[in-house]
């Protein structure tokens, strides 16, 4: 009786361990947020090819992009709080990238996610408070809301109306390689790690 | 056990299921406990024969109530809830393995626990409620990508409220040697007093 019992513990905490390490990818990623920077970190994602427009109307698809990284963030003009973070954060990054002679092939993409209010003349009020200058660092919006759903998808942006009129989202900032795939996604505060780890 | 089938019923009916994790704290801990409580009214129904073919292995109940164990935890993670809303593959998996790999064995292995065990759940249990209801009070990010941050802060008041009433329930457990009865009532007179 006592053996079986032993051996039914030691069956039950190897089950249990070997099921919480499965689903945590080996302990290692307890939300949805760490274990989708993982899988991303270890298997570049491929990317929808979206349609966008910039601040100055000129229409671009997301693959036009490739042959150099673009980091890219989400956010939307009229946020009150974590993008204008996002956005101080692409600010050092521009600043630093414009002020290095020997900068690296670094592009800055800010994809609006609210095309309803961050119209194009919207995104132009936008760009010029932050000094972008649109051939670096350039602000955009999806011209197709579909397109727009694939792509917050594509990137594990969840968005979710907060009941006032605005968004909660997830924030972050995401590495897109110069093969034109998601390689790996930065806390929002990291722009300017993620620069100097592009060789800046 | 018709009382556990029937609750069983009611909380897999689809607008009931999504009434409730429509919400992170009745996702977490209303609808996830309740399919719990499902299983073990079920589990106490059943006929002791049936107990006995798990006996042997569950002598002194500690197998079966690491299996509640375990599955709870797995239960209880954010990206299980994120993947529960995401998946109904993972949603039917919930529904099933809740109230047979938590309500089941908890109510098996709970009568064969010694006096030293249950007390010892019972001082883990209210001091991870107490410690995970402070973490999701505090956090800085959004733990579950589905659901709003302020929901995540009530989750957290919502395990700090219920570590408390396990505080004061067991407290009054130890101090007076019987549970808290809100009401008694005399079988003799069949009668409220």
């Amino acid at each position: 009786m006592r053996l079986r019992v032993v051996l039914a513990t030691i069956a039950v905490i190897t089950a249990g361990v070997a099921t919480f390490a499965a689903v945590t990818d080996g302990f290692r990623a307890a939300t949805s947020e760490a274990a989708w920077r993982l899988a991303v970190a270890e298997r570049p994602h491929p990317l929808p090819d979206a349609t966008l427009v910039d601040q100055s109307g000129r229409a671009f698809r997301l693959s036009a992009l490739r042959g150099r990284p673009v980091l890219i963030e989400f956010f939307y003009t009229s946020c009150p709080a974590i993008c204008g973070l996002l956005a101080s954060q692409f600010q050092a990054g521009f600043e630093r990238l414009i002020a290095e002679p020997e900068r690296p092939e670094v592009r800055l993409l800010s994809v609006s996610f609210d095309p309803e209010r961050d119209t194009v003349m919207e995104l132009a009020d936008y760009a010029a408070r932050l000094g972008v200058d649109g051939r670096i660092w350039r602000v955009a919006r999806a011209s197709y809301s579909a397109e727009l759903q694939s792509l917050l998808d594509a990137f594990g942006v969840i968005v979710l109306p907060d009941g006032a009129g605005g968004f909660i989202h997830n924030t972050a900032i995401y590495l897109v390689d110069a093969e034109g795939r998601l390689a790996r996604i930065y806390d929002p505060d990291a722009a300017e790690r993620a620069i100097a780890e592009l060789g800046a | 056990m018709i009382p556990g089938l029937l609750l069983y019923a009611v909380l897999v009916m689809p607008p009931v299921a999504a009434w409730l994790e429509g919400s992170m704290v009745g996702h977490m801990l209303i609808q996830i406990p309740l399919l719990a409580l499902a299983g073990g009214l079920v589990a106490r129904g059943t006929v002791g024969g049936r107990r006995a073919v798990f006996a042997g292995f569950n002598a002194g109940g500690c197998p079966g109530l690491l299996v509640a164990v375990f599955a709870a935890a797995v239960w209880m993670l954010p990206r299980m809830l994120d993947a529960a809303l995401r998946s109904p593959l993972v949603e039917l998996a919930k529904l099933t393995t809740v109230p047979l790999l938590v309500g089941v064995p908890l109510a098996l292995s709970w009568p064969l626990l010694p006096p030293v065990a249950r007390g010892f759940v019972w001082a883990n249990l209210i001091s991870h409620a107490a410690v995970l209801g402070w973490l999701y009070t505090v956090a800085p990010s959004r733990l579950c990508t589905r659901y709003l941050f302020d929901q995540q802060a009530t989750v957290g008041v919502a395990l700090l409220i219920v570590a408390m009433a396990l505080l004061v329930g067991w407290g009054w457990f130890v101090i007076v040697g019987a549970p808290i009865r809100l009401w008694s009532y005399d079988r003799t007179r069949r009668q409220l007093i």
